[in-house]
């Protein structure tokens, strides 16, 4: 009786915790609702009586027509409603990969260029820190020598590498790859150092009655012992990475989600701010995701 | 005289590892922790050290491996001076020391791996098999540690460490973590690889029947600091003695209070008596004073029968 009873007890969990989230955003799609219907109807000034009200439009960035009700308008401004972020956001989905200059670029490619931004800074920055990471979690020496630069330059925001970035490098695009390499090999970079040098000493004794070759022992011993470690360490670099790079793009411009966002701050589409809001959101959810796989993948039950 | 063949059973080349003068010292401005420690183990011998906490059996044992230096002294094996660890003495870790991120058969293949590096996967799969079921671990071989007990564990540690082959093998007090039942089980079954392998074996315990079951020699070491070998007990018990019927012996209970006589009272009171001499006296509990070894003939035949 007890087994299947805690079974669905354990079922029941998950299903309520998955209603009480559909219950919640349910909630938030109302009060998001509410909020900008009450907004809609003064805002949407449908026939402006005296010039005060006109002016009000106007500074809302609303022109007032004489005849028609400004519905028919495709561009939505002001905090769109739930419905009309609905119709913006499939608009938006219907061409993800729509190229029509600079300023009208499908938010796919926008996340393409974004993306490939962020793997070339976090691979470069990968390359470095995993290498270095072992010479001084290994070597005492190269701690001591090291360890005055890291603490320096570890607590510097990534963006305030971006003057220097742009008059060294002066390609925009470059510097936006240097802020992410900058921002995520500390993480990486550190936890490399402390799995490293955290590797159980009865490991490394075994390795050396084996006597196995320093390269053999660095692959097979000591990369998987720290590897739980590195791998965090790399989580948390992706996901810096991930907030950096909307930062950078927004003051870089040209290509990238960041630019997109600020884009359409400029046209003053909040529904497709918004759209990119939400898309930045998903797509750190779906890296975070893939290093948790990774994670589970090098870690080891001692 | 039958008792002799017993004492002398394995045929040891005298020397085989000779230590010599061996001093610890951790810091220069204490005492050190064992000093001018001298023997010998000869070949296919079984020796176990025995002492208290902190008298440096472990570190005497590191030395051997060549994990540890001493502050002085040397060790030789086979005419060699030893200098850092070597396939050639393989070492059983107190905690196992398997990797857990390696299956049972992955973390044996990996020293096999290190002693053989040009064999094929196939060579190295039979050669790992052979010790896989040496230590009964048949079915276990796709486990990784975590999913075995505790003497399974230990189990793997010991294939590992005799897949290599290794000319001596150092235990470093192996079982110490294990509830007596598998105890007993792992030492009947190293006590069968040993006696088939001749392995020249050095090991740390401190449990005086294990010592008295499993070694040819027990080191008694005083307590430290500047802990000394105080006496060398050659094991007079038969030598195919079992742990079901060893206590029926009457020399086993004298080996046995004299060890843990030396443990519980003379292992403090040595230190001083000892300073002269420099190599530490061989004793035969029960047979050297003379009276016992009468007692010791007749018990003989009487293990034989039971056994």
């Amino acid at each position: 009786m007890n087994g299947p009873r805690r079974i669905t007890a354990r079922i029941s969990i998950r299903q309520k915790a998955a209603l009480c989230s559909i219950a919640l955003l349910a909630v938030l799609l109302i009060v998001w609702q509410a909020a900008t219907c009450t907004s809609g109807p003064d805002a949407s000034v449908k026939s402006p009586d005296d010039a005060e009200a006109v002016e009000y439009a106007m500074l809302m960035g609303k022109i007032p027509e004489t005849g028609a009700a400004s519905q028919s308008s495709s561009k939505v401004t002001g905090f769109p409603t739930p419905a009309q972020f609905a119709a913006e956001a499939s608009r938006q989905l219907a061409h993800p990969f729509r190229d029509n200059g600079p300023n009208d670029k499908g938010f796919a490619i926008q996340l393409g260029y974004s993306l490939a931004r962020v793997a070339a800074g976090y691979v470069i920055a990968l390359a470095v820190a995993v290498p270095l990471g072992f010479l001084i979690g290994m070597s005492r020496l190269a701690f001591l020598t090291f360890n005055p630069f890291i603490q320096v330059l570890k607590p510097i925001s990534p963006l305030a590498w971006m003057p220097i970035a742009l008059y060294t490098i002066k390609s925009s695009s470059t510097s936006a790859i240097f802020v992410i390499f900058i921002c995520s090999v500390w993480p990486m970079l550190i936890n490399t150092v402390f799995g490293v040098a955290a590797v159980r000493r009865d490991w490394l004794n075994v390795a050396r009655t084996l006597e196995v070759t320093p390269l053999r022992r660095a692959l097979r011993v000591i990369l998987p012992a720290a590897a739980p470690t590195i791998v965090t360490g790399m989580r948390i670099s992706m996901g810096i990475a991930w907030l950096v790079i909307v930062a950078a793009e927004m003051l870089v411009g040209g290509t990238g989600i960041g630019y997109f966002l600020w884009n359409e701050w400029n046209n003053l589409s909040l529904a497709n701010v918004l759209f990119s809001v939400l898309l930045i959101g998903l797509v750190g959810m779906a890296l975070d995701l893939l290093f948790a796989q990774l994670q589970r993948k090098v870690t080891y039950v001692d | 005289m039958s008792t002799d063949t017993c004492v002398t059973q394995p045929a040891s080349t005298p020397g085989f590892i000779s230590v010599e003068a061996l001093t610890k010292r951790y810091r220069p401005d204490m005492p050190p922790v064992f000093e001018n420690v001298s023997f010998t183990i000869g070949q296919g011998e079984f020796v176990c050290i025995i002492g208290h906490s902190g008298c440096g059996k472990s570190t005497i044992l590191n030395v051997l491996a060549g994990l540890e230096e001493a502050t002085s002294g040397h060790v030789i094996m086979a005419n060699r001076e030893i200098s850092g660890p070597s396939l050639d003495r393989g070492v059983v870790f107190q905690g196992h020391a398997l990797m857990p991120w390696l299956t049972v058969q992955a973390n044996i293949a990996f020293a096999v791996r290190s002693r053989h590096p040009k064999w094929t996967r196939e060579q190295i799969g039979a050669h790992i098999q052979r010790f896989v079921d040496m230590v009964g671990l048949n079915g276990s071989e796709k486990k990784k540690p975590s999913e075995l007990s505790g003497g399974m564990r230990q189990r793997v540690g010991i294939a590992r460490a005799f897949a290599v082959e290794p000319k001596m093998l150092l235990l470093d007090e192996p079982f110490g973590a294990l509830d007596a039942l598998t105890r007993g089980v792992i030492q009947d079954e190293l006590l069968k690889i040993v006696s088939a392998t001749r392995q020249t074996v050095f090991m740390i315990t401190h449990d005086v029947d294990e010592a008295i079951l499993l070694s040819n020699k027990i080191m008694l070491m005083s307590n430290g600091p500047r802990a000394r070998i105080a006496e060398i007990v050659v094991n007079t018990l038969p030598a195919d003695r079992q742990r079901e019927t060893m206590h029926h012996d009457p020399q086993y209970y004298r080996i046995r209070n004299h060890l843990v006589d030396f443990l519980v009272r003379r292992s403090r009171e040595t230190d001083r008596d000892l300073e002269s001499s420099a190599t530490p006296r061989l004793v035969r509990p029960g047979l050297d004073e003379g009276e016992g070894a009468a007692v010791v003939r007749n018990a003989i035949p009487i293990i034989k029968a039971v056994a």
